[in-house]
């Protein structure tokens, strides 16, 4: 049991269609009876009855279209939401790459937001210092870290944001569909990283719609459809018969 | 220390660090801003009821001064707090920290910019020839702690709500209006007509604010008043907690 690093036991997560009260508290009152119906019948089953297990040091993809439940998934394995029903273990501290300059500040510099990113993701202060010579080596980024990143191209933005969440070193590492931006040869950097990763014992989840890279990475994949889990299988053999469906769809 | 309170203190220093350096990057302009926005309002005031209307004070541009300045840090922290958690969306979507600490941050922030303005009080003082009481030197700490904790809990509550019902944020714009004059802030308390007075205890600002000016003018705490005003900062960081552990593993739902 041990051995598992994350384990997912039929679980379940629906939420409220919350438009019902984001339209204000004017409608709200003014059409109270109808708004409480509203909350009470109109649920969004984001994920049903998802069972699944990934052992440590295990790098597992998850694929599935839009809107089937892969964010939701990795957000109840963030911890930024709590599922409805069923049972969720997750154990070792979860490192999640953030989408481009998610939690970052532009008008700080490179530096000031390797601080105030890697505190946000948990590390302490005295952590970050130790590491940040070699976040900023890393990130390659050179004169530019002591420049307000409002200057930065994009792909400046994704080195950074991977950079910080490369070296925080947690047990288990989210990756959602980030590493499409920066150039070639970052790019090549970064799947090394994740390598490296993979081999030092880290857990990956990675996210993504390209499945070259799912296949570079991944030893296993979860296909996700319909908001629960169609397929778990080898990498080759779920992304096989995951792209004959949709070719029968499309 | 915990591992984890360690945590929580460096989120909260290198937050506010942040805030600081992006309030003060051009140093001495971002001074002058935050002290800018009460001297206005202690200007319009004055005009208004002491060169227009003659009321019957003494020394009332003093008078003023006292009460707006923490009159100021109050609103500025609920004014912004409707936006603190939507502003951040994409940040708590994703990590799971803890999200109190932005209300905290934010009002934290304030409370400095309110702190390094007493200067601008005591500077007043002297203008008017009276000297900072040294009762300043335990009172001011007292108050700060009372103005933290009310401030903080009605910004914990606002950000929470706001996500869910996003009109708030207009509700707290007339609502801060309104609690604005009807807080003995341009007007001593002793002016207000006696049948009313037991109102000004009802407003949870009233107590607070008329101790500020008592401590700033005469260097005297009436322990009455603060007492009030300590139930009330109490009774604030409650509501504000307890909406907030309910809501709160929502929120990566809803935004």
């Amino acid at each position: 049991m041990n051995e598992n690093a994350i384990v997912f036991d039929r679980v379940s997560k629906s939420y409220p269609l919350y438009h019902h009260i984001i339209g204000g508290i004017k409608r709200f009152i003014f059409n109270l009876p109808g708004a409480i119906k509203a909350i009470k019948t109109s649920r969004y089953e984001a994920l049903n009855d998802v069972s699944f297990e990934i052992r440590k040091g295990e790098t597992v993809g998850v694929i599935g279209r839009n809107g089937a439940g892969k964010s939701t998934t990795l957000g109840l394995i963030a911890g930024v939401m709590q599922c409805t029903s069923g049972r969720l273990t997750v154990n070792g501290r979860v490192a999640p790459l953030l989408e481009l300059g998610a939690g970052f500040n532009h008008e700080l510099t490179g530096r000031e937001n390797i601080m105030l990113n890697a505190v946000l993701l948990g590390l302490n202060i005295s952590e970050v210092k130790e590491r940040i010579e070699s976040i900023v080596e890393f990130s390659e980024l050179g004169d530019f870290i002591d420049q307000p990143i409002r200057v930065y191209s994009s792909g400046m933005l994704a080195r950074l944001g991977f950079s910080v969440a490369a070296h925080l070193n947690f047990e288990i590492l989210l990756v959602d569909e980030v590493l499409g931006v920066g150039d070639q040869q970052f790019q090549k950097k970064c799947y090394d990283k994740i390598i490296e990763a993979k081999k030092s014992g880290m857990t990956i989840v990675f996210v993504s719609h390209s499945m070259p890279e799912i296949e570079r990475v991944c030893g296993r994949v979860i296909w996700i459809e319909n908001h629960t889990v169609k397929r778990i299988g080898e990498t080759k053999e779920v992304v096989t018969a995951y792209l004959k469906a949709q070719e029968n769809n499309g | 220390m915990s591992k984890r309170l360690r945590h929580y203190i460096d989120l909260i220093l290198v937050l506010t660090d942040k805030e600081m350096k992006l309030r003060y990057k051009s140093s001495i302009l971002g001074y002058l801003w935050s002290i800018g926005h009460p001297l206005a309002l202690a200007l319009v005031f004055f005009v208004a009821f002491k060169v227009v209307m003659k009321i019957q004070m003494d020394n009332y541009a003093l008078f003023l001064i006292c009460g707006l300045f923490p009159w100021q840090w109050f609103q500025n922290s609920v004014t912004v707090s409707p936006t603190l958690f939507l502003n951040n969306a994409s940040i708590i979507k994703k990590v799971n920290f803890p999200r109190n600490i932005i209300p905290f941050v934010s009002v934290l922030q304030d409370m400095i910019h309110f702190i390094l303005s007493i200067l601008v009080i005591a500077g007043f003082m002297l203008a008017y020839r009276k000297a900072p009481s040294v009762a300043w030197i335990y009172g001011i700490p007292v108050l700060l702690v009372i103005q933290f904790l009310t401030a903080y809990g009605a910004s914990l509550f606002i950000a929470s709500i706001n996500l869910f019902f996003r009109d708030l944020e207009r509700l707290t714009t007339i609502f801060m209006t309104l609690l604005f004059y009807f807080t003995p802030v341009i007007y001593p308390v002793s002016m207000v007509p006696d049948k009313y007075k037991f109102y000004v205890n009802l407003n949870p600002l009233g107590p607070l604010m008329i101790s500020w000016r008592g401590l700033f003018l005469e260097g005297k705490l009436e322990t009455q008043t603060v007492s009030i005003a300590m139930l009330y900062a109490v009774l604030f960081c409650a509501l504000g907690s307890f909406v907030y552990k309910k809501l709160s593993v929502r929120f990566g739902e809803i935004l």
